[in-house]
Parts: C-alpha cells; structure tokens; sequence
C-alpha cells in the first residue's frame, strides 16, 4: 500500500494558495480548517458562529466553490487554494460585492459578514444576473441576526450590477 | 458665500463609518484577539438540571497535555468569587460548590495551551452527580411543597410587583358590558446573536492591571462591579469593549466565564481566553421572556376601552439577573396600556426561580416591553373580534389623540408626542387595508384562510431619568465627551457601546450637524473604560435619547466657547456674531466670518485673553424623561389548511421614532427587529422537559429565520419629535421586535377566527395551527 | 465543551482499488467525501471513527451519464452539481427538486449523491428518492463489484448493506422516457433543516393518464426511509384522480411510522404524509403528462 497515513497526532505540513499566495502551515488531522485559517494563517475575517455547520459565518471559496471551513478539514485543502474575505480587495480596490454591502448597509454588527460576501461570491460567479429569489436561496445558508436580509439583498443586487458592467473583476480568481 | 462642505448631519442617509474595517474582514471581534502566552479556558458543564455535587476528581485532567490549570467552585470560595451579585440585586453562581442548578451549568474551568487540548481535557474531569427533584414549571415553582431552586432561599419566590390601581380597575369591570380575557404563554427565546460570549483576560501582576477585552454592552458597569467584588482598583481595571458580534441584551449579563478567566489570569500570569461554542452558549447564556400571563380588557358596548389588568408568572431561571432598573423588577411592563387612554389598569407579576439558566433579560425589550405590548395588542384584536368592530376601527376609535400629549397615563408614564392615528392610516393605506378585507371575505366563502393583523404599540426608551431608574444604584445617565484638534478635527468618546447599531456614524452625524464639521473628520469611540466617559452601555434602545443627547449637549457647550473665540477673531461683540453650520459671522455682513475649523485653531494658537486654551466639553445627559417612539404594523398572512403553513404575504410597518439621524440605518434596525419578531412568532423556542433537559441548545435544533422565509419588508414613516430630547430623536433599536409578535399572531388568529380561535401561543408552528384545523374540522388532508 | 472531533488518523485514497484497500486495512475507518453529514457528526460527538479515508481525489466519480439504459450518477457527484445540470431538470424532475432542498447551497456545494445516501439519516433526502426510482446501487468492495436494489439498501438508521470495506461507486437510475413524471416535497421548518417529513413521488402514466408505475419515497418517516409499496402497487392501473391519489396517499400513510420530536409530533408528522404524497403525486401526474423527451 502506497498510501500516506497521518498518524492522529502528527502535524501535517500543509501548502496551499491563499488570497493568491502561497501559505505553509501545520495542521493535525481533526483540525477544522476554519481555525487553520483563523490561528495558523492568522486571518481573522472569517468567523465561528456556531458548531452544527448551520450559519455559514465560516463560508470560504476553497477551490472554486463555497463551503463552510467548519465543516472541512484543514488536511483536505492541502495543495488547493482558498480565497477569504481579506481576499476580495486586489491592489487596495474593494471589491463591487465590499462596494455593495458598504452602499446599501448591508451589514450591522459585521459578524455574519464575511461569509455572507463569499457566498454571494459564489453565486455571481455561477449567475450573473440573479433574481431576488436566486439571491435569498443563495444566502440561505447564512444566516444574519442583524440585517433581517433587505438590505444584503440590495447589496448583492448593486454588486451584481457592478460586476456585469465591468469586466476587470471576471479576471482571476481565486 | 463660498461652499460649504458636506458634512451628513442629521437626517442624511450616509453610508457607515465602521464598515471600512468589516468589509474587509479587519473588524476585532474577542476571538480575533491573540496575545502572548495566551491559554484557552473551558468549561465542564452539567447534564443534569439539579444535582448535588458529590465530588470531584480533576486529576487527569491537570495531568493531561497542555493543562495549565484547573480551577473549581472551591478554589473561587476563599476569594469570595464563588457567587458575585448581579444586575438585579440577587447573586449567582460563578462555579458550584455545593450543588448544580441548571442543565449545561458550569462547573470546572479547564486552562490550556489550546482549544482543541482544553476540550480534550475537559472530558478527563470527573463529576460525581446525585441528581436532584427538578422544577421546571414556574407556577409549580410558587406552589408549597416545591423542590427548591436555591438553598439561600426559603421558597422560590423572586418576587411580587405590582403597578396601577387594583380597586380602580376591579370596578371598571364590573361596571364594563364587555369582558374579554385570555390566557397566554410568551415563550423563552434566545437573542442568537452571531457572536457568541467571551473574553480575553489579562492580569498583569507586575503593573498590578486587570485588562478584559469582553463582549458586554455595558463596561463601565462591569468595570465598577468587578472592582468591588475581586477588591481590585478601579483605575486598574479595564474593560475593553471591542467589536461587537451582535448583543440584543444578551451580553449584559455578566457572566461565569468572564470571572474564571480573570481569575486564571491571575492564577496563571498568562493572557486567558475563553469564548463560548454555540452549544455551550445557546443554552446557558441568559434567555428571553418566559412568562406566563392572563391579561383582560374590559369596554363599553360602543368599543370604548376602560380597563385592562394582567396577573402573571415570570420564570427567572436559578438566578434573578435582569438588567431591569432597580425600581423596576418587572422592567417597563406598565407600559401596557400601550397607545390607548385607558381609564385603569392593574399589574401583578409574580417572579419564580427554576432549574434553567438566568431568564428575562431585555432581549431587544426594552425592559419587558415586548411582553407588554403583546399583551395589550393581543386582547384590544380580541376584543375587537368579540365586538365585531374592524381592529383597526376600534383602535382608532381608543388612541390617544396627537392633541392629549404629553399624556399622562394611568400607570404614571408620561408619553412625550405620539401620533397614532397618523402611524395607523398611513399603514392601512400603503398595505390598501380596505381592499384586503373585501379580499378576505372573498376568500373566507371560498374556504380559504387568510388573516390580517395589527400591532399599534407605544414602546418606552431611553432609560433613564435619575428620579426613578438607576442599575445597582448607578444613575441611568449617558455621556459623551468631544475634543476638537487644533487642525479642526474631532475625537470624540461615548459611555455607550454599540453592537451593530451604528454609534460612528450616527454620533458623528449628531457632532456634525452641531458643529458643523464633516463626519470623516470625526472619530467616535466607545468601549474602553481607560478612555470612555462613564456610561451605563447600549440596551433598551438607549444611546440616542441619552448618550445621542450629551453629544448635542456637549457640542453645544463647545460652540458657546467657540463662538466667544470666534468674536474674538473677528473683532465684534459676541451678541453680533452669528452661527451658521460650520461658521460665525458678523450679523449684517456674512461675507466676514470664520470657519469652525478657524476657531479651533486659534483656540490652541490664539485664544481670548483670559481664555483657558482648548475646545473640548463633556456632558452626562440625564434624560427629563423617556421618548415614547411607536408605530403601526401591519400583516396579512395565508394558512395552508392541509399543512398548517403561515405563509406572510405582507407586512407594512410604519415607524415613528421623531427626528431621524441616518434613515439608512433606522431601516436596518427595522428590518432587523421584524426578522426577529418573525422568528420569535413562528420559529423559535428554547423548552425543557420534565427532568429539565433542555431542547433549542444549537442552531440546528433552535430556528432562526434565513433569508428565505424571512418575508420582504416594507417600511414607512411618521416623524412626531420628542419635545424634550436636545435632537427631538428618540430611540429606535427594539421597535420593531417589541411591536411585531402582535401582528403576526394576530393575523393568525384573524384568520382562524371563523372557526372559534381566539388564541395560539407562540410560536406558531404549523403542526399547532393542523392541530386546531383537525378539531374544527377545517384540516385538509391534500 | 468544544465541539471538536476526536483524533484520527487520516489518508487520501486515489483510486477506488486503494481506498478499499486502506477501508479494509485500517481499523475502525470511514469514509470521508463531502463531509457535509460525517463532520458535524464528529464534532457533536456521534462518530468517532479511528480513521478518515479521504476518497475526494479519487477521478472518475463526478459523473452524470444517460448514454446507456439508465442515468449513471458517480457517487462523488455534487449535490450542486445535480441542481445545475439541465439534463436532470428536464428529466429527471424528482432529483432536481430533491437535490434543490437538501440543506443549504454551501453544504451542496461539498456533499455527494453517494455520501447523502450512504448516511442513510432518515433525515437525509436521497435515499426516498432512491427507493422512489427503484434505483441500483453499485458498489466495490474486497470481494469486488456487486449492485444492489435500493428497496434492500436501507437497512436501519446509519445502516446501509454496504460492508465496512466497500465503497459506494455509482448509482442508477432506471431511464425516464416519456410519461414519466416526478416531484420532491419537503415540509421543513425552515430552510436549511431536516425534513419534518418528505415525499418523493415517481409516475409513469400513459397517453389516457392511466398509472403504468409508481414510486413513492418517504423521509423522516420511520428510522429509515420507506418505500410506500402498498401504495405503489395499487396505483398501477388506475386512472389518476382526486379519489385515486386520496387512496394512494392514504396507503402512503399507513406505511409510515414517524417519531415526536423537535421537528413536530407523530400524528402530525403521519398526517403530513398523507397531504405531501397527495401534493407530490399530483405534481409528478401534471409533469409526466406534461411530457419529456
């Protein structure tokens, strides 16, 4: 058998592209990848809120696609590449989704944020020109205490919008 | 006149200040917080809702990797840490020594090198339980023969308040031709913010400097509270309230974890951190509501209202802890005549201590206002459903009219403006309330079930004046304190702490509009006791009407320096010169003037002979009475008669919350406040049962609304200043989750009625609302 | 009390010859794809297996493919995947509405058809589709390849007939062709949750609208989920009516057997039953009349 077997204990090496840059840090195997990235990376813009995988306060785009780091293991995104909040921005420009939310107040105590912007992330990417429903459904597995969605709905809106009419943002990625 | 710049003073609807860092994932929630050295704090909890404590064995624990400490009941006891009082009056447990009161307690402190081994840890420890009778039920909790809840107390009695005039109102009834009565259960919630509770605390033994950086609402009152009790200074104590994931009310309360992990900073000399997982937050943090009530309205066949009075149980959990004013252990429940001029009304409340966590704190409230409201909203719709009035007829028919403020009412409050008609036909006409009835009746003969509610409350904010309210003895004040550089830029500091709502724009606005200066040369900041006036914190829709007016007040002592410079600078008598946003100038020649900015310069460069240097003023603001803001809110609702579904088809509210700071942002507060009342009226529930296991402890159990039910809200406004706030604004926070629940169930039951509905306790889950349908015979099986 | 996972030991599989292998050698293993159920169960305590096998590299287990005589989906396919995909929209309606309302998009993003089925939560929506659309199961194991009905899958909560060294590969869907028609419905108390309870129902109707099959899956109505066979083979034949989909859904019911709790009582959930499998028959009826290519 030629597999490699991480024993429980051991610290596993782990290299991956983060924000568009390569990262190395250490991680055991039961190591929920939302506190790799919180504690090892040491980016704090993505957030715990719970621990039954139902907020989406942890939403990332690891490998093109959205998912909660709280339900991922840090293991599994060796050799991949993970875009967070902290990567929106490019070159100090925020991104039409950071535009949106800032312009429509889409935000109130900012916790549920971060995740709520990386999953409409995932949605423009997929959909361009989303339709409220598209947007709701799309949010749905994130939840806001504050904003009661009107207003994130508005954002994602303006950011869609934004997006469409400028071309600069489809470029790269993650 | 050249232009002046833009300053988004009152009124405009300016983006935020503060979203600069949360947009980018930079804001400093506690978690973010990492200082060397740092340990992480555990806790082993109880399963079980009342049990002794036999013994307890922590030797694997210590022994295993990374432990540095292990801290129980009996190592608090000789610091005297084991119970601190709380913000009622009443004490509560830190850690147990004797015996655990309330499923998922605290009962050992678990201090290692990380997370992940403190909670390894904390399943070494070894508890031994002799599991107690449990109370569950508080009316059973009142009843002789009880298991009792706290072994310092004789019963489980909290308390017995009392407002109104019991006689005056007993006679009403007897004499009224119409009697209506109900009784209902608001249900225990949790607030859920995003964020649960925690803190980094640090004990600095050689500067002798106690530094919590904690999720509270309130840090000077924490500050002076734990000074008392750990006999620390208070100068070397601080509090720093960062960002803020959310509050609600929910971190007030001062709870066991902040005391642990301070004391293990001073046990250990390192950096402690301790932040809750949500299943040890949900269910042992403080919760909502949870009262038990009977409420009656009694009018005249013409639908005048006379009387209403409510008896009620409020269960409290094992610790009496709501951050009620002293005066008030009931908080503002008399309010519960609410937007009619009643002519009496009666309240009894009596407190009863149970086996669940500390219960009743102000949840988005306003000090039990939601309880109140519902209260009267609920029975003026069933009255007016027993009379066969339209509810919004019979309650046009009772507001208090504009012309009667300030009105007193019968319970004492002193209503400053209110405009409850104009709030009510302005929802009617933006929901088309007449054609929705004729739709109704449509319907109704079609066999389809659609209903229509409304909630026209009055809340009661901005606690408080010093004649009557004060926390522990501390008067109810706010304050803000405003400097202004000498390049004309401004530094100014709240005793408030906002937890979303907004306070570095919305102050900023308030000092622009004072001074006119532009809100980016302004910087607000709240939270830190080292440099923060002393504040009694954010709850209770509190910061505007107190803390939003010291900051008018303490702008306007600064203009009145400002403008003796500025007649200094212009060589004229100060009797001629004139303010305008921004400038001074020489009555009857405005082509001279001087810029604020000027003013602020030479008060440090030139100021008047015998002038102290400087520009800067502070104000404690203690409010002459509370603001009264209210609203009407609309809703119209389709039951499914086969599932027993609620599907909200519309909901119109229109808010008055007199003069507005940022429109943008009493919108968000709205919006926030439905959503909530929303959840609470058809989603949420924190039960127990018998043996006091509790269920709703995690968000996949408890439900809270996504952006997929939660309906698309239409606001409105009305603008009815208060007459005593320096701004004419009063507070807006919790109009929107104190005024909804109403609404909701009301619409309900307005559709059910036909059938023989008179009331459903929330929340209105659809297997209750098939329950009713199949008992009359309304249920589909398709 | 963190909720963490315990400690185990973790290895990446890249072929399905090698997970078996290593879910053969490796003591107390389990299989890791999307994680989406297996993760939260760990961190709540649940599980707590020795071992994580991670099959996500594995290649050539994404796939949806109706060349053949069935609809072939690898078990590594995406739930996100299956929402996006035009051909099961269009042909496959029961999938398409199913795979919509399992939990949340993100966690869609990461689950798979296999790890939704092999759960086999009674809360989990895939398996009543399954058991709807007489599905086969298709799974390498170390004593190789074998398929197995759906109906004999599900064997209890948790439990499926897979041994503990076998990997589910591929499932199969027997092809829908003209006047077939189907429909998932789900009462949740909110989006996002388990199913308080669901139905998925399968019709295939002739050009008169007389019944030729059908399939009806339950979830969250026993401790695993039901195949409604008594209602199934009473439909065959019939004519689809009011009266007719009355009998069937009550026959649905019947064979239900829910549980009370946080979600909703007993009665209502059996009652629910009855009214959800009336609903969905009555759509999958309109969209296998409505025609498919």
């Amino acid at each position: 058998m030629t597999a490699l077997i991480y024993p429980a204990d051991a610290k596993v090496r782990l290299e991956l592209t983060v924000n568009g840059e390569r990262r190395v840090g250490e991680a055991e195997p039961r190591m929920l990848l939302v506190h790799f990235i919180r504690e090892v990376l040491g980016l704090t813009g993505t957030h715990v809120g719970c621990d039954t995988s139902n907020c989406g306060a942890c939403t990332v785009v690891l490998n093109g696609r959205a998912v909660k780091s709280c339900t991922v293991f840090a293991v599994q995104a060796n050799g991949g590449s993970l875009l967070t909040v902290e990567g929106l921005a490019r070159k100090g420009r925020l991104h039409p989704i950071q535009e949106g939310f800032w312009e429509k107040h889409g935000l109130q105590c900012g916790y549920c944020t971060p995740g709520m912007m990386m999953a409409a992330y995932d949605l423009l990417q997929k959909n361009p020109d989303p339709t409220e429903e598209e947007i709701r459904r799309a949010i749905s597995g994130n939840l806001c205490r504050c904003t009661g969605y009107v207003k994130i709905v508005e954002a994602i809106q303006y950011a869609a919008q934004k997006l469409r009419s400028d071309p600069s943002w489809r470029s790269g990625g993650d | 006149m050249t232009e002046m710049p833009v300053i988004h003073g009152m009124g405009s609807a300016v983006k935020r200040k503060e979203d600069v860092r949360f947009i980018q994932g930079r804001g400093t929630y506690v978690d973010d917080i990492s200082l060397p050295g740092m340990v992480y704090l555990d806790f082993v909890r109880s399963p079980y809702a009342h049990a002794r404590i036999r013994s307890i064995n922590t030797e694997k624990a210590k022994g295993a990797p990374g432990v540095v400490a292990v801290i129980t009941g009996k190592d608090l006891q000789p610091l005297g840490l084991d119970w601190i009082p709380t913000l009622s009056g009443d004490k509560m447990m830190v850690l147990p020594t004797e015996k655990v009161v309330f499923q998922m307690q605290e009962v050992v402190g678990v201090v290692a090198e990380s997370r992940y081994a403190a909670a390894d840890a904390v399943k070494l420890v070894e508890v031994d339980y002799e599991p107690l009778p449990v109370v569950i039920d508080p009316k059973k909790a009142l009843e002789e023969g009880s298991p009792i809840v706290r072994e310092d107390k004789r019963t489980n009695h909290v308390f017995h308040w009392e407002a109104g005039d019991r006689e005056a109102t007993d006679r009403l009834f007897e004499q009224a031709d119409v009697v209506v009565g109900q009784d209902m259960y608001y249900q225990r919630i949790h607030v859920s913010y995003m964020e649960p509770c925690g803190c980094v605390a640090y004990y600095d033994s050689v500067k002798g400097t106690l530094t919590i950086w904690m999720t509270t609402q309130a840090p000077h009152v924490v500050r002076t509270v734990a000074s008392l009790i750990t006999k620390i200074p208070e100068n070397k104590i601080r509090i720093i309230s960062p960002d803020i994931g959310g509050g609600f009310g929910g971190k007030v309360y001062v709870y066991p974890g902040y005391i642990v992990a301070a004391v293990a900073s001073i046990a250990t000399g390192r950096p402690v951190k301790w932040v809750n997982d949500r299943s040890d937050d949900h269910p042992s943090t403080a919760f909502a509501r949870d009262f038990h009530m009977r409420a009656e309205l009694a009018a005249r066949k013409d639908g005048t209202l006379l009387a209403f009075r409510v008896k009620a149980v409020s269960d409290h959990g094992a610790f009496f802890g709501d951050a009620n004013p002293s005066k008030f252990p009931f908080g503002l429940f008399s309010i519960c005549t609410g937007s009619y001029d009643l002519k009496a009304a009666f309240v009894e409340v009596d407190g009863a201590y149970t086996n669940k966590p500390q219960g009743g704190i102000a949840y988005r409230c306003s000090f039990r206002v939601t309880e109140a409201v519902y209260a009267i909203e609920r029975l003026v719709d069933i009255m007016a459903h027993k009379l066969g009035v339209d509810p919004a007829e019979l309650r046009l028919k009772n507001f208090i009219p504009p012309e009667r403020f300030p009105y007193r009412s019968v319970m004492g409050w002193v209503y400053d403006s209110g405009n409850y008609a104009g709030a009510l036909k302005k929802a009617m006409e933006k929901i088309g309330y007449e054609e929705l009835r004729r739709e109704q009746e449509e319907k109704r003969k079609r066999g389809e079930l659609m209903g229509i509610g409304i909630s026209s409350f009055t809340e009661i904010v901005g606690a408080g004046p010093s004649h009557t309210f004060d926390i522990l003895g501390i008067k109810m004040f706010d304050s803000a304190e405003i400097r202004i550089h000498p390049t004309g830029k401004v530094i100014a500091r709240f005793g408030t702490r906002s937890q979303g709502q907004g306070h570095e724009t919305t102050y900023a606005q308030i000092i622009a509009e004072e001074l006119g200066i532009p809100i980016e040369d302004i910087t607000v900041e709240e939270g830190d006791t080292d440099t923060a006036p002393y504040g009694l914190g954010t709850y209770a829709s509190r910061s505007t009407p107190t803390a939003g007016a010291a900051a008018a007040v303490a702008s306007r002592k600064i203009r009145e320096k400002a403008k003796k410079i500025a007649a200094h600078l212009l060589e004229a008598r100060e009797e001629d010169v004139v303010w305008e946003r921004g400038r001074f100038y020489v009555k009857g020649a405005p082509a001279k003037y001087k810029t604020i900015q000027d003013v602020a310069f030479a008060a440090y460069t030139n100021p008047p002979p015998g002038m102290e240097a400087g520009l800067e003023a502070v104000h404690y603001y203690d409010p002459p009475n509370m603001t009264f803001p209210f609203g009407s809110y609309i809703c119209v609702v389709d039951v499914d008669r086969g599932t027993g579904e609620v599907k909200v088809r519309r909901f119109v509210a229109v808010d008055d919350c007199g003069n507005i700071i940022n429109p943008l942002i009493v919108d968000g507060q709205i919006h926030g406040g439905l959503t909530m009342g929303f959840g609470t009226a058809f989603m949420e529930e924190i039960s127990y049962d018998q043996d006091g296991n509790v269920y709703g402890a995690n968000f996949m159990d408890y439900t809270i609304p996504t952006a997929v039910e939660t309906p698309k809200w239409e606001t409105d406004k009305t603008v009815t200043p208060s007459p005593h706030h320096p701004l004419g604004a009063k507070g807006v926070g919790e109009s929107a989750t104190v005024g909804s629940p109403a609404a909701f169930v009301n619409a309900v039951v307005d559709a059910l009625w036909p059938l023989g509905v008179t009331h459903i306790d929330m929340p209105l889950y659809p297997w209750k609302i098939r329950r009713l349908l199949e008992e009359k015979g309304y249920a589909l099986d398709k | 009390m963190f909720v963490i996972p315990d400690r185990f030991s973790y290895t990446v599989a890249h072929s399905v010859e090698e997970a078996v292998e290593l879910l053969h050698t490796l003591e107390d293993s389990k299989v890791l794809a999307g994680g989406q159920s297996l993760i939260p169960f760990m961190k709540l305590g649940y599980a707590s297996p020795k071992s994580l096998v991670d099959i996500n590299p594995i290649p050539n287990l994404d796939y949806l493919d109706d060349s053949g005589e069935s609809l072939k989906i690898g078990a590594l396919t995406r739930i996100s995947r299956l929402c996006g995909s035009e051909l099961v929209a269009k042909d496959y309606p029961l999938i398409h509405d199913a795979a919509l309302q399992i939990a949340d998009p993100l966690v869609r993003n990461l689950g798979t058809f296999g790890g939704n089925v092999c759960h086999a939560d009674m809360g989990n929506d895939l398996p009543a589709v399954c058991l709807a659309m007489n599905a086969e199961m298709v799974a390498s194991g170390s004593s190789g390849q074998r398929v197995l009905a759906a109906e004999d899958f599900f064997v209890d909560r948790f439990t499926t007939l897979l041994a503990p060294d076998e990997l589910l590969t591929e499932v199969r869907i027997p092809k829908n062709r003209r006047g077939c028609g189907g429909a998932y419905l789900k009462l949740e108390r909110r989006v996002g949750d388990y199913a308080i309870v669901g139905v998925a129902a399968q019709l295939e109707v002739d050009d008169d609208g007389v019944c030729r099959s059908a399939g009806i899956g339950l979830t969250s109505a026993s401790t695993k989920p039901i195949k409604a066979s008594e209602a199934e083979s009473w439909l065959v034949g019939k004519s689809i009516s009011d009266e007719v989909l009355d009998k069937a859904s009550t026959l649905a019911m019947n064979a239900s057997n829910p549980l009370s709790d946080i979600r909703g009582p007993a009665e209502y959930k059996k009652a629910m039953v009855k009214v959800l499998t009336h609903r969905a028959l009555n759509l999958a009826y309109k969209r296998a009349r409505g025609g498919l290519s």
